[in-house]
């Protein structure tokens, strides 16, 4: 009854994004054009992969605010990399960027882990730290296209089948998240934790080293995202990706991971990240200036978290009903 | 609390008031290790940079944490009741941007000032109302308002800035009270005293204690739960709304950018001070200790020409440094008392 | 009770009786040798109480053994030893004749006992085939979970156990009842030997229990030792083929179920109830200062009217979950009657929160005290002076020295043992925490005080100091509804008392006509 209930939230969301676009191509009819929808899914690629790494740390009642200093530190490290010795090749630093993401989000993982300190404080902190570095990293310069490689800014820019690379990885990662929320062990005790910590520990399940495993992906993810969103961007700064952390959370949010653990899916969290996307692509094409972009995520935010806090609240009154009738 | 109870149990009415504390058991109070910090800090500041003793500059160092403390006070009440309001300093944001636009419609000082506060007091209202009321989680309330409110001002701003305020206006930020110490000093003193006395001497104060530790027993008592915390996010908005008079008036503009990152520094802060950020305890004279901590810290890197991202470093390592190393302390502490 | 193999077993003495001995040698030992478990002189305490005092017990395959006893007896206590939930201070658990000891909850479940709790131990979120196979999950040879076939796994153990539910089923649509299913198709999933039902029966309607009664038939034939903890004697009759009871954690029976009538087992469970000298000195007025009329709740208790008299003490009996609590909380302004009324000193009067409770008069003792009654982290005058904010302070200051000076009086009334007032009340033995909670509501000058099992899990002296205490308060006027599960305390300390059920009030005895029999028939249904 509850799968099909969370079937039609999803529905919903679907047929809202796609009332959007019918009502954006209204005014703007090339919106609706197929390069354009692939645009539009280009650039929610890195959304999608955040936002999905950044719901399995919300179904184990964590949150990861580090995620855009993550992007920052990561992306500022490949880029000095690649402007010091070009020669390297993408896929090198692609690895690195990985590595790197995944030990920052492990040096997370193992505060909330190890001193039990709560994920709000720790990613907070780390948040701080990672951006900070990013400052001293690169003594506050900039570095800018031409100081990268051919090679580095065309990877993510390579085109597959009519449609770039960034996407297909997108679309890959997004289909790892699936199946390892689906079908690996490791993927349903993040669900299980978040659930009933208690009875987790009954099955032998360690609460504290699934929420690390948790940050360490979500911070492996962002490590990704590091290098893609330099090489894009053409640029890397201190102040890349600021704010990214709450798109993420937003995504989620509106996607129906409940902030309290345990529910939302990956379909769900993509749709929120599309939902976002397609808001901030349309912006522009309505004659709205970016600047809404920050309030209207906001907004959706606490919509979406009544919305949620509504429908877990109605599940609660139907058990106690009967529990009421059976007595 | 880790005082050792004496085993000497006393029965009804020949039981004291108050246990006869030990000097260890004062000296190991968290705000005496505080003072000391402090005291050490400005010792090193002293020799780091001959700058730094002038009286001039001491007094422009208090402006680094004054704003900051004035939130973090509101804050730490909010901490201590088992919630948390990341919003502050988004809040400065549209406080200040409302008070631009007040100013450049051309009214004077006390309506901009009207303006600023109420504007506040609206946006603690708001979260005070989804977090009490409406029953959500204050971090994802607050994380989200957090983006609202900025996002009011970057819609109303974009990228242009407000700066047209009337010399009286001024006051707030860079005025001196008989030419002795800065207006900023005296809102700080003034403010400081009301939540030390808000917090320790009331009846309210000792409500939010008791929610903190015990939701249940506070309702069970009969405590109003729910119009505490809201009240309690109506004060941290309203302390965020004089902060912004403050720093608005002390920059004399206003971009949409203001006080980024604050609530980072302001938890800090509060923590700092030996809140717990599980709330149930914390005293607001360790907030005044921490943020003075913080301020000089601050102040001596600035002096030192470290600039201010870097400080960020600083304050993350120090928010994670002063949650881990106590619990680091227990754990060795239970553990040698094991091998004992 | 048609196991063969149980009838040769001599173990109606029960208590202590085991020697281990070589094993294999005489018939004897082979009873030994048969028993899956065995728990011998276990103990344990915790600060101010003794909650296990020389238990034993044993389990044997096939066969079904009630563990009987008060509230307070040491059931749960068991349990969690069992479960490795806590550790014993003495004595020795033979798992199939070698010595164990469960130091985790999974190294319980990893030697094959499984508990099925009333409050289940699984995952509301995740699907019925989950919750059975979670962490043993089939895997296709790429390593992922295969769901086919843990569906159809899963399918196959709920037709076992003749449970009639999908397994794609979210667990949190289930009723409680089929919610123990999914627990005892785990249990034999993981190749569980030893099930503990702890009151299972509890939440459930007839129809539901009687479906889990069959199950556990099902189990004992399939060769499991199962431990079945119930209040209710239908139950225990139904499906038990032995039994032991406990009572203020000692073990004072054991035996074959088939040798023992009703009335004994009653006897046993109550054991010198009557005998026990309560201090007891109030006589109750006539007026009536509380008057419930008709108070009626969807989905808590129905038709509820009673009256309570000055300076009386008003005794309500029933098992756990009759809706005592319920009542009691729907009086303090927790929930919303649908229907009724309520009056006071004859002033018919409408409380909808905790705080209008208190300043009527009324209030209420939590049965919870670590939750509902004090904070912990808290001092001794904090607690104290808690709910009475507003009459110790000056407008909106507090003033610390009356506050002191009213703890130190209820301090005194209460005979309170500390070291000094601002004390945490946490570092206090669990009595003196019930003394600081019944301070912390005298302390509003009540005129109904309602107290949800006052003396639970506190130690002999401080129940005698409650109990005394109670007493006096009635002698000076105050009315008090007492709720309780202990028999003794009811009989002892009531002038009147009421029995619920089910959310109903199924019963009203004057003290002199109640007997332990008589209430503890009417709260059971047990009708024989």
């Amino acid at each position: 009854m509850l799968n099909s209930i969370l079937k039609k939230r999803e529905y919903l969301l679907a047929a809202i994004i796609l009332t959007m676009i019918i009502a954006i191509s209204f005014r703007s009819p090339s919106f609706l054009q197929l390069p354009n929808m692939l645009a539009t899914l280009n650039d929610t690629s890195i959304l999608m992969m955040l936002a999905c790494a950044q719901m399995f740390v919300i179904l184990t009642r964590c949150i990861d605010l580090s995620v855009g200093a993550n992007i920052a530190l990561t992306g500022m490290v490949v880029a000095m990399l690649n402007s010091a010795s070009p020669e390297l090749p993408v896929v090198v630093l692609v690895v690195i960027a990985l590595g790197l993401g995944l030990i920052l989000g492990a040096i997370n993982g193992f505060f909330v882990w190890k001193f039990d300190i709560p994920p709000i404080v720790v990613t907070l902190g780390t948040m701080a730290i990672y951006r900070g570095l990013v400052f001293v990293l690169a003594d506050g310069s900039w570095i800018n296209a031409h100081q990268m490689s051919e090679s580095f800014l065309g990877f993510p820019r390579a085109n597959i089948f009519g449609v770039q690379l960034l996407t297909w990885c997108g679309l890959l990662v997004v289909a790892g998240m699936y199946a390892l929320s689906r079908y690996s062990r490791l993927g349903r005790q993040f669900y299980a934790i978040g659930d009933n910590p208690n009875a987790a520990v009954y099955m032998g399940i360690s609460v504290g080293k699934v929420k690390f495993k948790a940050f360490c992906l979500s911070g492996m993810i962002a490590g990704l995202c590091g290098y893609f969103w330099v090489s894009r961007y053409a640029v890397a700064y201190v102040d890349i990706a600021a704010g990214f952390e709450l798109q993420t959370v937003a995504a989620c949010v509106i996607g129906g991971v409940s902030i309290a653990g345990a529910i939302g899916n990956i379909g769900g969290a993509i749709l929120g990240a599309l939902f976002l996307g397609v808001v901030n692509n349309a912006l522009p094409v309505i004659d709205i200036s970016p600047f809404w972009q920050m309030s209207i995520s906001g907004t959706v935010i606490i919509l979406a978290v009544v919305f949620n806090a509504q429908s877990e609240r109605k599940t609660g009154r139907t058990i106690l009903k009967l529990k009421g009738t059976e007595a | 609390m880790s005082i050792a109870f004496s085993n000497v149990r006393r029965r009804g009415a020949e039981i004291p008031n108050k246990l006869e504390m030990t000097m260890m058991g004062r000296l190991a109070r968290w705000e005496t290790l505080l003072v000391c910090v402090v005291a050490l800090v400005f010792f090193l500041n002293t020799i780091a940079s001959p700058y730094f003793l002038d009286v001039w500059n001491l007094s422009d160092a208090t402006y680094n944490f004054i704003e900051k403390a004035i939130i973090a006070f509101a804050v730490a009440l909010v901490i201590i009741s088992g919630e948390i309001d990341l919003s502050v300093a988004a809040n400065i944001a549209l406080s200040s941007t409302i008070m631009g636009a007040v100013a450049t419609a051309g009214y004077d000082t006390p309506i901009i000032v009207g303006a600023g506060l109420l504007t506040s007091l609206a946006c603690g209202a708001f979260n005070g109302f989804l977090v009490a009321k409406v029953g959500l989680h204050s971090i994802i309330v607050t994380i989200a308002t957090m983006s609202l409110f900025r996002g009011i001002s970057y819609i109303i701003l974009g990228d242009t800035v407000y700066k047209n305020y009337p010399d009286s206006f001024a006051w707030f930020g860079q005025g001196y009270l008989f030419d002795a110490f800065t207006v900023e000093m005296a809102f700080f003193i003034v403010i400081a005293v009301f939540f030390w006395m808000l917090l320790h001497k009331t009846v309210f104060g000792r409500q939010v204690y008791v929610i903190g530790n015990n939701k249940t027993c506070a309702a069970f008592s009969g405590i109003k739960v729910q119009r505490v915390k809201f009240s309690l996010f109506l004060l941290s908005g309203l302390a965020s709304g004089v902060a912004a008079v403050l720093l608005t008036s002390r920059l004399g503009s206003t971009r949409p950018s203001i006080a980024l990152g604050w609530e980072l520094e302001v938890v800090t802060m509060v923590v700092l001070g030996g809140v717990s950020i599980l709330g149930g305890s914390g005293t607001i004279l360790g907030v005044i200790l921490a943020s003075v901590l913080m301020g000089l810290v601050t102040f001596g890197l600035g002096l030192l020409n470290v600039p201010g991202i870097v400080m960020t470093i600083f304050t993350g390592c120090l928010l994670i440094a002063v949650i881990v190393l106590p619990r680091i302390t227990k754990l060795i502490m239970s553990h040698s008392k094991k091998t004992k | 009770m048609s196991i063969t193999m149980d009838v040769s077993a001599p173990a109606t003495s029960g208590v202590a009786r085991a020697t281990s001995g070589d094993v294999h040698a005489d018939g004897r030992a082979q009873e030994v040798n048969n028993c899956v478990l065995e728990m011998r002189g276990i103990s344990k305490t915790f600060p101010g109480v003794k909650a296990l005092d020389d238990i034993s017990l044993k389990l044997y395959p096939g066969s079904v053994t009630a563990l009987i006893g008060e509230n307070g007896a040491g059931k749960s206590t068991l349990v969690k030893i069992l479960t490795g939930v806590y550790q014993f201070d003495q004595g020795e658990i033979f798992l199939e004749g070698k010595s164990q000891r469960f130091v985790s909850a999974l190294d319980a479940t990893n030697a094959g006992v499984t508990a099925i709790h009333q409050e289940t131990v699984l995952f509301d979120e995740l699907s019925v085939a989950e919750n059975i196979f979670l962490g043993q999950e089939p895997r296709t040879r790429l390593g992922f979970i295969d769901w086919p076939t843990m569906e159809a796994n899963a399918a196959a153990v709920l037709k076992k156990i003749d449970a009639d539910m999908s397994p794609k089923t979210i667990l949190k649509d289930l009723t409680i009842g089929h919610k123990h299913m999914v627990a005892i198709a785990r249990a034999l999933s993981t190749d569980a030997r030893i099930v503990i039902m702890d009151e299972p029966t509890a939440a459930l309607s007839s129809k539901e229990a009687e479906e889990l009664y069959e199950l556990v038939d099902w189990l004992k034939s399939e060769g499991k030792s199962i431990l079945f903890i119930s209040h209710k004697f239908e139950d225990v009759f139904r499906i038990a083929d032995r039994y032991t009871v406990f009572r203020d954690g000692q073990l004072v029976g054991a035996g074959l179920l088939a040798d023992v009538e009703r009335p004994d087992l009653v006897k046993m469970m109550v054991g010198r109830a009557v005998d026990r000298a309560f201090p007891k000195n109030n006589t109750p007025g006539t007026d009536v200062v509380m008057k419930v009329d008709n108070y009626c709740h969807p989905t808590e208790f129905d038709s509820i009217s009673f009256e309570l008299k000055r300076g009386e003490i008003l005794g309500v009996y029933g098992l756990v979950g009759a809706g005592r609590t319920e009542v009691a909380q729907a009086l303090f302004g927790a929930t919303t009657p649908s229907n009724g009324t309520l009056e006071l000193e004859g002033e018919a009067v409408e409380i909808r929160s905790f705080d209008q409770a208190i300043s009527k008069g009324l209030v209420y003792v939590p049965e919870d005290r670590g939750k509902q009654g004090v904070t912990l982290e808290m001092s001794i005058a904090e607690n104290i002076g808690m709910a009475s904010l507003k009459p110790t302070s000056k407008k909106g200051f507090l003033d610390l020295a009356r506050e002191f000076e009213m703890a130190r009086k209820y301090a005194d009334r209460l005979d309170l043992r500390a070291a000094a007032l601002d004390q945490p009340v946490g570092s206090l033995s669990g009595g003196n925490q019930q003394k600081v909670v019944i301070g912390k509501w005298l302390a509003t000058l009540p005129k109904v005080i309602i107290l949800d099992e006052p003396t639970k899990g506190i130690d002999i002296g401080s129940k005698a100091a409650v109990h005394g205490f109670m007493s006096e308060l009635a002698e000076e006027g105050l009315s008090v509804m007492m709720i309780s599960s202990e028999l003794p305390e009811i009989l002892g300390m009531s002038d009147r008392i009421l029995v619920m059920r089910d959310g109903l009030i199924v019963g009203e005895f004057d003290r002199a006509d109640a007997t332990p029999e008589k209430l503890v028939n009417l709260a059971t249904g047990n009708t024989q």
